[in-house]
């Protein structure tokens, strides 16, 4: 027996797919506007059949039918199309006629988009909403043992060190005999983090970096941001604003070719070097641009031919021995700028991240650590990696701070963390708990894309198409149709908005615990959590 | 808020003078703990100055172990202040068997080492003993140092005086330190009553140390036995103290740098920027943060003060050439040396370390915005 060639193995139904587009006749009035502005043309012009049986009442006449068509709005099943719920089109529809919708059950598109053999890959997020950060409480409210300070009156110093820290002893012994001393940079502990020129439109990255540059210059906060591995544009290389950037340097070394050739022009050196060794949303994968995005300034600025995938390798190919070769690197990247800017190496969270710090702590050039934990973003990545790769920044940290504590350490590697901080909205709640655990600052990425660039992206699986260039909102995209969307000064005007008010909140947090002259890192006594063996685990308080 | 007066004076005075002022403010302490310092002492120890003291409180059985343990190295007792409890405590003073303070000669085979050892190995025995104490609970050890004596008690200071029998012509000192708790935070504990000490170093504090947690892993992981305890947070104060000076060897106008630095922009046009840059950067694990009033005795028989930097708490230091207090009141001040010139008192601020030195000429006020003395 044939099968019958409509229904394929892997035809989909609208009930199969996880979003489905509610569109409303009476509301819609053709104008074509959600079809045209639909990311992945999940929807099109449809034509459809509507009849209508007239049946008399009296016997005599005989029934009859009418048939018509209307046009209206059809939602494509096959997987190449399914809907990703962006709501790009509700947000153009003139007349609200249009909004998607999640499907009530598991969709079965999952099992089906690897058409081709080849497994799904997308940017954004891991999809998983629960947030061991947001449980964490603050516990300890100064109000009558002692004065409480006043997070709107009271001078707050909420500034972080970045660089490698001497024992006081070592440092003055240094001093007095005029050896060289590891360069710090005291910077604002809310890091925006590595987002590469070319995962970022142009429009986006320009508009982070005059947000910074303002809140540097006019406010005097100290934020930095770190340029993920794209390189850096060359006239930001050469300019001032160098030292508000934190360059990468990661296993595909693009964009280094230009960066080390600008070294002799540049007019103040960088924040900081972060070599990146791993990434928490796709931990033992390299970076990958997809070659939908390699345009013309994006192959300028990297180094390499237009329109071919980028893929970095998973592991720097030098790398043989963290004692040897990573070393070398910390050094040699030390040595380019004449040992004045700091240098240190990022790691997706990894139960091995202790023998890292291990390692560290004995290398007298390496300035820090960032972890990236498994809620970490990304501009693509295999599904696999995003969903089940990875360990959860919390305890991965704060296992690293008992034991840079127990080797008498903590205060000489800072450790920064990244990955799901804010991932539900709570941003300085979710900093300051890793900083209590012990982080000396954190970083951000998707938070900054959603409050600054208005990313739709969701933990609920919207969006995400981050990797194919089609970004909707204009931030992850290489084609200046989409991105023109975004306007630049808006988007540095929401990342001076995000900043002041997360420092607001950030006091709100301290102040009441007493502290304003530093930040309170490793204070964990007081925090709180409603669950035994975490609280066990994570070594803070359990409350009930 | 627990009640400080501290006391130094050419001639040697009776600590009831420190309790009295201490009484005077009991409106501030509840009566729950008394803690009580002194060094360059008068009386019979003046003529022993270099012997160390053993201050502590015994159980019978505890006397007998202790006496074993110093017979065992070759201590020998040089003198011994006995206070003989006959009557039972009064309410809410302890039952306790022995108030110790015994001078000791040094082990012959002693001799041989350099001052600097003697003292390491003090500060070695001290703590054994303290942990012989905890482990069978039958001796608590305040200090065991040359020209220093300690006492705590849990109770109203007056009534833990009279009860200990303090006012004595045995008891006598140039510097004194005492300290009426007012219980908070924790359970009435003697080892969280102040003042603390360590190798020759002690401070007394009232306020809170929020940023204890950090300060105290800081401190622990330094790998010096001495920083140890922390049953108050505010042994900490002590110990930074003592790392500052012994450890770090700069000056005590460097310890209100260390606790509460500048801000950045006052660290910018500072004489001495770039010291303080790094001293704020290398020590920044010992920042305290919350109201606090710090009173500490050096090894040279300076006293000192200094306050958080936000100027939480009370502090005055007043007197005339030959004799000087620092009191968390005024009336505490009034209550010991009525005669001075009132108009010369001083309250420290933010920025102020107030010192009175060996010589008790005068009060030397630093500002943390003053150049530093020179590493020595
Ligand atoms: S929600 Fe987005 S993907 Fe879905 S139909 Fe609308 S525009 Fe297209
Ligand atoms: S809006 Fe853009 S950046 Fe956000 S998830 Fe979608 S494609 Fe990615």
């Amino acid at each position: 027996m044939f099968s019958d060639p409509a229904v394929a193995p892997f035809s989909l139904s609208l009930k199969d797919l996880p979003w489905w587009i509610d569109w409303d006749n009476s509301k819609c009035t053709l104008c074509g506007k959600c079809t045209a502005v639909c990311p992945v043309h999940a929807i099109e012009l449809g034509v459809f059949r509507r009849r209508k049986v007239q049946t008399p009442l009296n016997f005599s006449a005989q029934p009859s039918q009418e048939t018509s068509l209307y046009y209206g709005i059809r939602q494509k099943t096959d997987p190449a199309s399914a809907c990703i719920g962006c709501a790009m089109c509700s947000m153009v529809c003139p007349n609200d006629a249009i909004i998607p919708r999640r499907s009530d059950e598991a969709d079965k598109l999952r099992y089906h988009v690897d058409q081709g053999g080849s497994p799904r890959n997308r940017g954004g997020r891991r999809n998983v909403s629960e947030s061991l950060l947001d449980r964490i409480k603050f516990i300890r409210i100064s109000m009558l043992t002692d004065p409480a300070l006043d997070a709107g009156r009271h001078e707050f110093e909420l500034k972080t060190l970045l660089g490698r820290v001497l024992p006081p002893e070592e440092n003055f012994r240094r001093m007095k005999e005029r050896e060289w001393i590891p360069p710090i940079r005291e910077i604002y502990p809310l890091i925006i983090g590595s987002m590469s020129f070319g995962a970022l439109s142009p429009n986006m990255w320009e508009g982070l970096q005059l947000g910074v540059a303002y809140l540097n210059e006019e406010l005097k906060m100290p934020v930095r941001i770190c340029t993920g591995e794209g390189g850096c544009p060359p006239r930001l290389l050469r300019s001032r604003f160098l030292k508000y950037v934190i360059l990468q340097i990661a296993s595909g070394y693009f964009g280094w070719d230009e960066i080390i050739h600008a070294i002799p022009h540049m007019k103040e050196d960088p924040c900081a070097v972060e070599i990146k060794y791993g990434q928490g949303a796709k931990p033992g994968d390299g970076g990958l641009l997809m070659w939908y995005k390699v345009n013309k300034l994006i192959s300028a600025i990297r180094g390499v031919p237009m329109g071919v995938s980028l893929p970095s390798p998973p592991t720097h190919q030098t790398k043989y021995s963290i004692e040897e070769s990573v070393a070398k690197m910390i050094q040699s990247m030390s040595m380019a700028w004449g040992f004045r800017v700091p240098v240190y190496p990022k790691i997706s969270g990894t139960s091995t991240a202790a023998a890292v710090l291990n390692n560290l702590s004995r290398n007298p050039y390496a300035s820090g650590l960032s972890i990236d934990g498994e809620d970490g973003g990304t501009g693509a990545a295999y599904n696999v990696s995003m969903n089940h790769m990875g360990h959860p920044i919390a305890s991965n940290l704060r296992d690293c701070y008992l034991n840079l504590v127990k080797i008498g350490r903590q205060n000489e590697i800072p450790l920064f963390a990244g990955g799901g901080i804010g991932k539900n909205g709570n941003l300085a709640a979710n900093a300051a708990a890793l900083i209590m655990l012990g982080a000396s600052g954190v970083q951000i990425g998707k938070y900054i894309m959603q409050a600054a660039a208005g990313c739709v992206g969701s933990e609920s699986d919207r969006c995400n198409i981050c990797n194919i260039g089609r970004c909707p909102k204009g931030i992850t995209s290489q084609d200046p149709r989409l991105y023109r969307r975004l306007d630049v000064d808006l988007v540095a005007r929401r990342v001076v908005d995000v900043y002041l008010s997360f420092d607001t909140e950030l006091k709100k947090i301290v102040a009441p615990l007493g502290r304003s002259t530093t930040l309170p890192i490793g204070m964990s006594d007081a925090l709180g959590i409603n669950d035994p063996a975490v609280a066990e685990r994570l070594d803070i308080k359990y409350v009930v | 808020m627990c009640r400080l007066f501290a006391i130094t004076s050419e001639t040697p005075l009776s600590p009831m003078r420190a309790l009295e002022a201490l009484d005077v403010m009991r409106e501030g302490h509840d009566g729950s703990g008394v803690g009580l310092f002194m060094r360059d002492l008068g009386g019979p120890f003046e003529y022993m100055k270099e012997a160390p003291i053993l201050s502590g409180i015994f159980t019978e059985t505890g006397i007998k172990r202790l006496d074993d343990f110093m017979m065992e190295i070759g201590f020998l007792t040089k003198y011994r202040l006995s206070i003989h409890i006959s009557e039972a405590p009064p309410p809410g003073i302890p039952q306790r068997d022995v108030y110790l303070i015994r001078a000791y000669d040094y082990p012959k085979s002693w001799n041989r080492l350099s001052a600097r050892e003697k003292y390491a190995r003090l500060l070695i025995l001290r703590l054994e003993l303290q942990e012989m104490g905890m482990a069978e609970n039958d001796m608590i050890v305040f200090s065991f140092w040359p020209d220093v004596i300690m006492i705590k008690e849990i109770g109203d200071p007056l009534s833990v005086a009279e009860h200990l029998q303090i006012d004595r012509a045995e008891i006598q000192a140039g510097v004194i330190m005492a300290q009426g708790r007012q219980n908070t935070n924790y359970a009435i504990d003697l080892y969280a009553c102040h003042p603390f000490f360590l190798e020759g170093y002690s401070t007394m504090t009232n306020g809170e140390n929020t940023a204890f947690v950090p300060i105290k892993e800081y401190l622990i992981s330094r790998e010096f036995h001495g920083y140890r305890g922390y049953q108050s947070d505010s042994e900490v104060f002590t110990h930074i103290l003592h790392y500052t000076i012994a450890k770090l060897g700069l000056e005590i106008e460097c310890y209100k740098h260390i606790v509460t630095p500048l801000k950045d922009e006052d660290i910018d046009v500072h004489p001495d920027a770039v010291l303080l840059k790094h001293l704020k950067h290398t020590c920044r694990r010992l920042i305290i943060d919350g109201p606090n009033c710090v009173i500490g005795s050096l090894p040279d028989h300076s006293l000192f003060m200094v306050q958080d930097s936000k100027k939480l708490r009370p502090g005055v230091v007043g007197g005339r050439p030959g004799v000087f207090a620092f009191s968390s009141e005024i009336c505490g001040l009034d209550a010991v040396i009525p005669d001075r010139d009132r108009s010369k008192d001083f309250q420290p601020m933010h920025l102020d370390t107030a010192i009175v030195g060996p010589d008790r000429q005068e009060v030397k006020i630093c500002s943390q915005t003053q150049p530093l003395p020179l590493f020595h």
